[in-house]
């Protein structure tokens, strides 16, 4: 474990490395079936939804830096709110991880490849079509309104007309199928793609955590679908799923939703403690702290995770026996996730500490995810959750698990493993610029909801009188979301001048002791020329037959040889390019998108989703009837 | 790199034998088809749900285990769900999960020698995978049926919520019956074309744990929805 540590010292290499193997232009991408470039799809996407969801943030927190203000009208503040909530969940955060799902797992569990590469590809077009699917309307006027939660039956034909809705049921349905199709995706790839010697307790902490999130996935994404399917049978064919007038229940929708939604969040947070614990032990130059009882506090959130969802629901009048419940199932939610807490300052506790800008931003997510998830006890008791429902303060919550948990652990894998994914380093000057004034910025923005919270300012209301004890709050807040602007712009040039002349970074900048630090950076087109034999937890760490694979690694000898041979030269099959998955994914997407049509237009309605599915079929049968690789 | 703890091992010399190292040993296909059944327990259970905790909350009839008459018009409906034919219907999908254990069983044991006719019928893969399909189709027949004479009893989609609930969840039903039989086409198909041999055994087997997933949840159905009063 004596490696030394970065700051790098590689000299600027000529030429950038090309991004996996040899193929190149727009074509290559769009065909591609390679993790890692799926990976890096993702990423951009995802940061882009991610800058744009900030926005519809700084419209907001700009209506509300005073009272009375009148830059949005209500109509639009409302679309405003909702497309901000559904872009971060579904567009930003999720794919985020995604990002990392996709370039990480395969070479954490030492694979050549996910176990479905095309079905890979699909799941990554349909987010990008569903994606845009959902966004353009706001520029039109008419967004979905509903909030991201869309509560039925305010989201019903009867008192929301409109087409905004029609977006909102059908473009979630467009993402919940590219998340289900990667969750049985991933979870086959991490049971039955590991390495020899890759047990389950020697999968690295972000591996194991994405499994985890993998089954939330493919349990609670069902849940809503069905959800969304009886609200668009409601809107487009008049069923009373959600017609308390035929008797409906008003509560069917939020227990729904929220049986989906609170297994959710543990999707939102879980693959971001993932990354945070391989960047701990990196910088603390020590083996996670209890690693066992990480993976299983980790378990064991996911499932307490679809117990609790009725938290969400104390103030609609349960009863005693069900608010006692679903207290006492959200109290005991705290303990496993304490737990990863207190492992958390264990791992760094007498451990040589290097603050890198991923490590600093890996202690801030175990700082703020600790504030939000104090906040978060205190709404598991349903008198005071009765105060807090529907203001500032769950505001400042879910914020603070959100943005100071999943973007704070999110920023701290991009600094980490930006090296892996395209040969270059971060500037870390920027880099430490961007944590403390995205962290000065974040609460400032957020730990003022607090209070305004607490003095009673509701949520989702586009204006206020003035003196009511919020004004200052406030004002707070919308000057800390342009102070996160600042961070985010820092953010955004560093990536893209790193990406262009970082210093080159070899296999392992970092010294880390994971499997994906073993390949070069970035890894070729197969992974790993052979498939490696892992003997522990820590393969580049732990010393056999007298030396160590990581100073090897550092004596920067890949640097010196620099060629790598490409598949054909080794003879390894790979998955062939293909444009059936994109195919496909436009298919589902006109397929279900044109169904906004039936209020529009009858005739176009029968012609877009006629050839949308066809198109889907079509696809799929020349898909699966065609071989995944080139045969020898 | 062979002395260090990332010995390289024989794990790719699967390929010269054209298979992937996979850790289970299992095709993978076979992994994601249980994930995929797990998921569609949860969006069957979720619809199940539904129509169960809106059981006897219609406003307005007809209704499925009770007369009603309508107190505007006097006009007594009876009650609706025709168990003798829901009962042959449910019979027929059980005996298509037969005929897909013996599809499935004719395609892996191709190679057996056959000489009687009885001998020779259980090792026809494409006689087993369209009697399967069949089957199927006379479970959506009934199906179809079933729906017109509900609608002409005056249960429409949008009746009550009895209506929404049922017609949806039983639609759902219908819908991955209707995969199914697709499925199970195609594959006759392409075992008509060039036969499927015993290697080949696996895609079968997918599609029977699908068909046999879609039976299990028609029993589920029948029972809460048909016989549970």
């Amino acid at each position: 474990m004596a490696t030394t540590v970065a700051p790098p010292t590689y000299a600027p290499a000529a030429s950038s490395p090309s991004y996996a193997g040899d193929k190149t232009g727009v074509w290559s991408w769009i065909t591609t079936t390679d993790h890692k470039r799926i990976g890096v799809l993702y990423l951009f996407t995802s940061l882009f939804f991610f800058i744009f969801g900030g926005l519809e943030a700084a419209v907001i927190r700009a209506q509300l830096a005073a009272p009375n203000q009148s830059l949005v009208s209500a109509e639009l503040y409302n679309q405003l709110f909702t497309m901000h909530g559904t872009t971060m969940v579904f567009l930003a955060i999720m794919p985020l991880s995604a990002a990392f799902f996709n370039f990480l797992i395969p070479l954490q569990i030492g694979a050549r490849d996910v176990a479905f590469p095309r079905l890979n590809a699909f799941s990554y077009w349909v987010y990008l079509f569903g994606g845009i699917f959902i966004t353009l309307p706001i520029f039109a006027g008419i967004a979905p309104n509903g909030g991201w939660f869309g509560y039925a039956p305010i989201t019903t034909m009867a008192y929301n007309p409109g087409l905004n809705i029609d977006f909102w049921v059908l473009g979630l349905q467009i993402l919940g199928i590219s998340s289900l199709a990667a969750g049985f995706n991933f979870i086959t790839t991490i049971i039955n793609m590991r390495a020899p010697g890759m047990h389950l307790m020697r999968m690295p902490m972000f591996t194991w955590m994405s499994f985890v999130v993998q089954f939330l996935v493919v349990l609670a994404f069902p849940v809503i679908t069905v959800a969304l399917v009886f609200l668009q049978f409601d809107r487009f064919f008049g069923t009373n799923f959600y017609t308390l007038t035929a008797g409906a229940d008003p509560l069917l929708w939020q227990h729904l939703f929220w049986i989906f939604g609170h297994p959710e969040v543990y999707i939102l947070i879980l693959p971001a403690f993932g990354l945070v614990s391989e960047v701990l032990p990196t910088f603390s130059r020590k083996p996670l702290f209890g690693y066992a009882v990480m993976v299983y506090s980790g378990i064991l959130i996911g499932f307490l995770g679809f117990g609790v969802w009725a938290h969400h629901m104390f103030s609609v009048g349960m009863g005693p026996i069900a608010d006692t419940v679903f207290s006492l199932t959200t109290m005991l939610i705290a303990i496993p996730t304490g737990v990863k807490i207190f492992n958390w300052m264990s791992t760094m506790w007498g451990g040589k500490i290097t603050f890198t800008t991923s490590m600093c931003f890996s202690v801030g997510l175990v700082a703020m995810f600790t504030i939000g998830g104090l906040s978060g006890v205190t709404h598991a008791s349903p008198p005071t959750d009765l105060q807090q429902t529907d203001t500032y303060y769950v505001v400042a919550h879910f914020h603070y698990v959100l943005f100071g948990g999943s973007i704070m652990g999110i920023f701290a894998g991009i600094y980490h493993y930006f090296p892996k994914m395209f040969g270059r380093l971060m500037n870390e000057t920027l880099g430490k610029w961007h944590f403390w004034i995205n962290m000065i910025g974040m609460n400032l923005t957020f730990g003022p909801m607090h209070l305004s919270g607490l003095l009673g300012m509701p949520r989702r209301i586009y204006t206020y009188d003035a003196n009511q004890g919020w004004d200052l709050f406030n004002m707070m807040s919308s000057i800390g979301t342009a102070i996160i602007i600042v961070a985010t712009l820092i953010f955004i040039y560093n990536f893209f001048a790193s990406l262009k002349s970082g210093p080159r970074a070899g296999r392992d900048p970092w010294g880390a002791s994971t499997l994906e630090w073993s390949i070069p950076s970035p890894p070729p087109e197969y992974n790993f020329a052979e498939l490696p034999n892992v003997t522990s937890r820590y393969p580049l760490w732990d010393v056999t037959d007298g030396h160590n694979l990581s100073r090897e690694i550092h004596a920067g000898h890949e640097l010196r040889d620099e060629r790598v041979p490409t598949a054909k030269e080794l003879g390894i099959p790979m998955p062939m390019s293909t444009f059936k998955p994109v195919m496909a994914a436009i298919g589902l997407v006109t397929m279900l998108g044109g169904m906004t049509l039936k209020h529009v237009n009858f005739y176009a309605f029968f012609a877009v989703v006629g050839g949308g599915a066809t198109m889907l079929v079509v696809s799929l049968y020349a898909w699966l009837t065609s071989p995944l690789e080139e045969s020898h | 790199m062979s002395a260090t703890a990332l010995e390289t091992t024989g794990a790719a010399d699967a390929h010269a034998h054209g298979h992937h190292y996979t850790t289970t040993g299992l095709d993978n296909r076979k992994i994601a088809i249980w994930a995929f059944i797990g998921s569609e327990c949860m969006l069957f259970v979720s619809l199940i749900s539904t129509y169960l905790i809106y059981k006897g909350k219609s406003r307005v009839g007809p209704f499925p285990h009770e007369v009603w008459t309508d107190p505007a018009t006097g006009k007594v409906y009876n009650a609706i769900l025709n168990i003798p034919v829901t009962s042959f219907s449910t019979f027929v999908l059980l005996m298509s999960s037969l005929a897909m254990v013996l599809a499935h069983n004719a395609v892996v044991n191709r190679h057996v020698k056959r000489t009687t006719f009885l001998a020779r019928l259980e090792g026809n893969s494409f006689f087993w995978l369209v009697a399967t399909a069949l089957l199927g189709i006379v479970f959506l027949m009934c199906q179809a049926y079933e729906f017109t004479s509900f609608v002409n009893e005056g249960l429409g989609l949008t009746t009550n919520l009895f209506s929404s609930s049922f017609y949806v969840l039983t639609g759902f039903h219908g819908a991955h019956v209707t995969a199914g039989v697709l499925w199970l086409f195609t594959l006759a198909s392409i075992d008509k074309k060039r036969g499927l041999t015993p290697a080949e055994g696996l895609n079968v087997d997918l599609c029977a744990l699908y068909w046999h997933f879609v039976d299990v949840v028609w029993i589920a159905i029948f029972v809460l929805l048909y016989l549970i009063k």
